[in-house]
């Protein structure tokens, strides 16, 4: 008779069972595999004191491949003085970098030709160098490379001196601000060019395009 | 002892059976449309950011490209949201008093980030890098809309594995011209599936059996 009692519990405990699997199947709805523990890019976390994911420089660090470049590579001056070369090779390639490069981050205040003339400036607040001006066409390319790496500041930091160019070293990879320098000169050259800077055979081109 | 029960209960028994069946299916359906819903997905809700930033402003009336301040996007798996180092190179000098930059002369002051709304996101278990994309010709608008006409931003696709899987398998359908990448107006030509086909060789883009892989985006 006891045996009987305790064969129809085990039936009835299988009878409803499929109500316990429900309930595990109910347990499968989380979002821990939609918001993982890892920390994201740009992720807040509450490990670190100022609560950021992603954390800032250490003082002092140096990029990964700044140790394959020479100092003139990075900084366009040769004891102190800008120079005058360029050290990639000049390829129809880098000048189109250049230009592309150019007309993301020089193109918004200089303008696509490099008069400064552009809608920003045009706002005023800021007046934007002219690159076809003497002092600017006298400049050795080294000069536009340590603008772009250090920045412009103007007046006396003592009394009304401002940053009114923000370096772009942490925004365009070296190689990038060189293919920008070349670019200029390209530029210089194209606004103060002549009949005779082109090609006998090419002239035909002209006004083609 | 009388019955408890009248006789046609018998019928809302068998009534309650495809009733309760009825109820439960039409509860799971409204919980799948729930969370399927753009309402729940944020899908064109403008997110508030803590600066009133206007693309349509910087974009389309500027002219600013998309790079001078998503720097990463083509070297990196993420298109970085712009420091504060590259709002001041403007404001540093154009509307200097704006009481509506505040927050960012303030993180300049400090160090402390602006603390920007995510916009657009997928979860984590997708893996997604915008580098490849932008460099074999998908642009900017085929996922995030036309920005340049945003003041606000707003999703424009919840992101669904569908939408994803629809490029994944016929790239032929979405990519362009590498130049052409950045631009906000792109309007795909009548021959997009020529020229789709003929670029999907040139940049070497795989094969939909590869595309459709599942570590390629679950990683």
């Amino acid at each position: 008779m006891m045996q009987m009692q305790s064969l129809n519990r085990f039936r009835r405990f299988f009878r409803y069972s499929w109500l316990a699997l429900l309930v595990l199947l109910l347990s499968g709805c989380h979002f821990d595999m939609y918001n993982q523990p890892s920390i994201r890019t740009y992720e807040p976390s509450s490990f670190f004191e100022d609560g950021r994911g992603s954390r800032p420089n250490v003082e002092g660090a140096v990029a990964v491949n700044a140790a394959f470049y020479d100092e003139y590579f990075l900084t366009g001056l040769v004891d102190g003085v800008p120079g005058d070369e360029l050290p990639l090779e000049l390829t129809r390639e880098l000048l189109e970098r250049g230009q592309a490069q150019y007309n993301i981050w020089c193109a918004v205040c200089h303008g696509h030709a490099g008069y400064g003339v552009s809608v920003i400036a045009q706002r005023g607040g800021i007046v934007p160098a002219n690159f076809h001006q003497q002092r600017l066409r006298d400049a050795s390319l080294g000069h536009f490379f340590n603008i772009m790496t250090v920045g412009v500041y103007r007046g006396d930091p003592e009394q009304d001196g401002f940053r009114s160019m923000y370096s772009y070293a942490s925004r365009i990879s070296a190689e990038d601000r060189w293919a920008i320098a070349a670019y200029i000169r390209a530029l210089q050259l194209s606004q103060n060019a002549t009949i005779d800077d082109v090609p006998q055979d090419r002239r035909g081109n002209l006004g083609n395009n | 002892m009388g019955q408890i029960f009248p006789r046609n209960a018998n019928l809302f028994v068998r009534v309650s059976i495809f009733a309760g069946l009825l109820g439960a299916t039409t509860l799971i359906l409204l919980i799948a449309v729930f969370f399927r819903s753009n309402a729940y997905r944020q899908v064109n809700v403008a997110i508030e950011q803590p600066v009133p930033y206007s693309h349509q402003l910087h974009v389309d009336v500027l002219g600013i490209d998309c790079r001078y301040c998503h720097v990463s996007v083509e070297q990196s798996y993420f298109a970085n949201i712009p420091a504060t180092e590259t709002c001041m190179t403007c404001h540093s000098q154009i509307k200097t008093e704006s009481p509506d930059l505040a927050p960012v002369r303030a993180s300049y002051a400090s160090g402390d980030p602006v603390l920007w709304e995510k916009v657009n996101r997928v979860p984590d278990f997708v893996y997604f890098n915008h580098s490849i994309h932008v460099n074999k010709g998908v642009g900017c608008s085929t996922c995030h809309g036309r920005v340049d006409q945003m003041p606000v931003v707003w999703q424009t696709q919840a992101f669904f594995m569908g939408f994803c899987l629809d490029c994944h398998r016929n790239p032929e359908n979405y990519v362009r011209p590498l130049e052409e990448v950045y631009n906000m107006e792109y309007v795909h030509p009548a021959n997009q599936r020529e020229l789709g086909a003929q670029l999907v060789a040139q940049y070497g883009i795989m094969p939909p059996d590869q595309l459709t892989n599942c570590w390629t985006c679950h990683r």
